[in-house]
């Protein structure tokens, strides 16, 4: 078995595909009956679930209900303001696949063609239109950025203004964009919005509880020390009904809070405990020697840790972190217990009308796949990441 | 006395009185008593352990002394924070491990600190980085990492980013001793020109070429007191000390 992992671990060589097959699959005889076995398992397993899939399962559960689950209850005549979020969305991925081409441009071009085509299929005219509209902007976006190859700051400043003005987007205010109460909020659309701004917000602050486990200040360590210990002592499952069901009772007036907003706060103050531990590691992996020699440069403190050691420290956790943040993102669904309808919580919902009783496999199916490409998004991303700016260095 | 420089009108540029430190209860400086004038190159040489390291480091205040007074260019070194960071850009330190920025570049390893501590424009740092790293004759790989160069050239970068503070005095630390042996005369080489250019220098090595050629005064440190304190010719062939004698008969 040794030699298996050693082939497989060995740096990409250009063999002769027979020859490939040779060593890594009948290599010996046990390899070989290992080979033969799984095939013959893996082959029993996909063939069922391709018949399965194309003649026997009834996707019309999904088809009839396929609004639900990407916007749940969100009013008819403002979904062109999710549409608009996308299309921002998909417009600086593009962007970014222009100026960060090792980095994004797998998963744009396959979201870019993945749109376009959707747009091919029978949907409504406007939906189809903006499926097109969507899809193009990713090319758009990356002609415009091959051009623009030094705006990655200005980019990036783009993605973290695009947070909050999609939520502002979402939600609306005033006259001109009517309000669409958050109860309204459902579907992909809520889950996507729990797991980025969950990770948008947790991020920044575990670095912080890192950064202040470490402190030389023996309250602020101890502060962030008993609160990562804390929230890493119970599950998920507690901090989201403490925040549902108990901040009310502890906090006066802290049921007019959101629920959105109590699961978010829940995910953030949750996620960043990990976070912390993650970048806790990565500043210990620094070598004396970079602090020391920040500081004989007459660096202060503030500036050592911006410039020298979180740089390098990040970088070392990104893997880390990534894993945490498919955690959170698949953790979403725990919102369920808050009577939010995410994309799972819609699947549950579809599945209790008489209609489409017993169609349990097709909805977790298509609730899997949709978690399936965010997930493996991101772990693609975090790799591409980690490859480009790993290189240079040490 | 030939070839070097008239030091006898140079000011004091650091004093050190009755400096003790120790480590929990390891004495490691006992006494040390020295005053280096400006653009005096001293060469710190003596057993591991002896405390060498630490005594440079107590310098720019990498280490808090305990007991006596150490005075850098007129300021003494007490916990007051506006001294340090006052010393520590007057003062540039070259480590035995380089300890360069292995995520940024070259160029920007040079020009971090000027930038951000000194605040002079970018352009004027760059400026004065590509200067300073043609001296140390590394300009043609700015822009790389410094995981793609070689130990020497890692070092003198490190010795450019150093002096790109513009420091009045510069403190090595066996600048040479993780250096392959091919190696060593490119950075001595640096050095050497410093020292000519008349850089007041503190430099902890072994390399007694180096301390022949260009050391004004030498420093034997041993269980963290200064044995022998003299001119390198009487160091070399009139050690006053057995100790002296005893260590260079070893290392030469
Ligand atoms: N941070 C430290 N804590 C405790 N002991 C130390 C520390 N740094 C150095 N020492 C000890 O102090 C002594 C002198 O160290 P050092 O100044 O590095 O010697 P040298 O540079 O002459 O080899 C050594 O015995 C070393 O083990
Ligand atoms: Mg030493």
């Amino acid at each position: 078995m040794a030699s298996v992992s050693e082939i497989i671990t060995r740096p990409r060589e250009r063999v002769h595909a027979v020859k490939w097959i040779k060593n890594n699959l009948f290599s010996s005889w046990f390899n070989t009956l290992l080979t033969v076995l799984s095939s013959a398992l893996m082959y029993t397993i996909l063939s069922q679930l391709f018949i399965w899939i194309f003649t026997i399962a009834n996707w019309r559960v999904i088809a009839v209900n396929l609004r639900l689950f990407m916007v749940g209850t969100y009013p008819l005549e403002q979904i062109w303001r999710l549409w608009l979020c996308v299309a921002i969305g998909t417009t600086l991925l593009g962007l970014s696949w222009g100026i960060w081409p090792h980095v994004v441009s797998r998963v744009a071009m396959v979201y870019g063609t993945a749109l376009l085509l959707l747009a091919l299929a029978p949907f409504g005219v406007t939906t189809r239109i903006w499926l097109a509209g969507c899809g193009a902007l990713v090319f758009v976006g990356m002609l415009v950025g091959r051009r623009i190859p030094d705006a990655g700051r200005w980019v990036a400043l783009t993605w973290l203004v695009f947070l909050p003005l999609m939520l502002i987007l979402m939600r609306g205010f005033g006259t001109f964009l009517p309000v669409v109460q958050t109860r309204q909020w459902g579907g992909l659309q809520l889950t996507l919005v729990l797991a980025i701004t969950g990770i948008a917000l947790s991020f920044p602050l575990g670095v912080l509880l890192a950064i202040g486990r470490r402190s030389p200040l023996p309250a602020i360590s101890l502060c962030c020390t008993l609160y990562i210990e804390l929230i890493r002592a119970v599950p998920l499952i507690t901090v989201l009904f403490m925040f549902q069901i108990m901040l009310p009772l502890f906090i006066p007036g802290g049921e007019s809070f959101d629920r959105i907003v109590r699961a978010i706060v829940a995910f953030t103050l949750f996620t960043a405990a990990y976070i912390a531990e993650n970048v806790r590691g990565g500043l210990q992996a620094i070598p004396r020697g970079q602090f020391e020699a920040a500081r004989a440069l007459g660096l202060n403190p503030f500036l050592t840790m911006s410039f020298i050691i979180l740089p390098q420290a990040l970088r070392i956790v990104i893997p880390a972190n990534v894993g945490q943040f498919i955690s959170l993102f698949k953790d979403t669904s725990l919102v369920v217990i808050a009577a939010l309808l995410d994309l799972l919580g819609i699947g549950r919902s579809v599945l209790a009308q008489s209609e489409f009783l017993g169609l349990q496999t097709e909805v977790l199916l298509f609730v899997a796949a949709v978690y399936w490409i965010f997930t493996f998004s991101m772990s693609h991303v975090s790799k591409r990441l980690e490859q480009t700016i790993g290189g240079g260095n040490r | 006395m030939i070839g070097r420089k008239d030091l006898s009108k140079a000011d004091d540029i650091i004093i050190c009185r009755g400096v003790h430190k120790w480590f929990d209860d390891f004495h490691v400086l006992k006494d040390v008593n020295t005053t280096v004038k400006r653009s005096e190159v001293v060469v710190v040489f003596g057993p591991s352990g002896s405390g060498k390291s630490t005594f440079i480091r107590c310098i720019n205040r990498l280490e808090e002394h305990q007991q006596g007074q150490i005075i850098v260019d007129g300021i003494e070194l007490t916990n007051d924070i506006r001294n340090i960071e006052a010393i520590r850009s007057e003062v540039g330190m070259v480590f035995q491990q380089f300890n360069l920025f292995p995520h940024i570049t070259v160029l920007d390893n040079v020009t971090l600190a000027p930038i951000w501590v000194r605040k002079w424009p970018k352009a004027k740092a760059r400026e004065v980085a590509m200067e300073l790293l043609n001296r140390v004759g590394i300009a043609n790989q700015s822009h790389k990492y410094p995981g793609q160069l070689s130990g020497g050239q890692q070092q003198r970068v490190a010795i450019a980013r150093a002096l790109a503070m513009q420091p009045k005095i510069m403190l090595f630390d066996e600048p040479t001793s993780a250096l392959d042996p091919e190696m060593i005369k490119e950075v001595l080489d640096v050095m050497i020109e410093l020292a000519e250019s008349g850089m007041t220098m503190l430099v902890v090595t072994h390399e007694m070429g180096f301390a022949r050629e260009v050391a004004d005064r030498m420093l034997f440190f041993d269980h963290g007191q200064i044995v022998e304190d003299g001119r390198p010719e009487q160091i070399f062939e009139d050690p006053r000390e057995d100790r002296t004698k005893l260590f260079l008969s070893q290392i030469l």
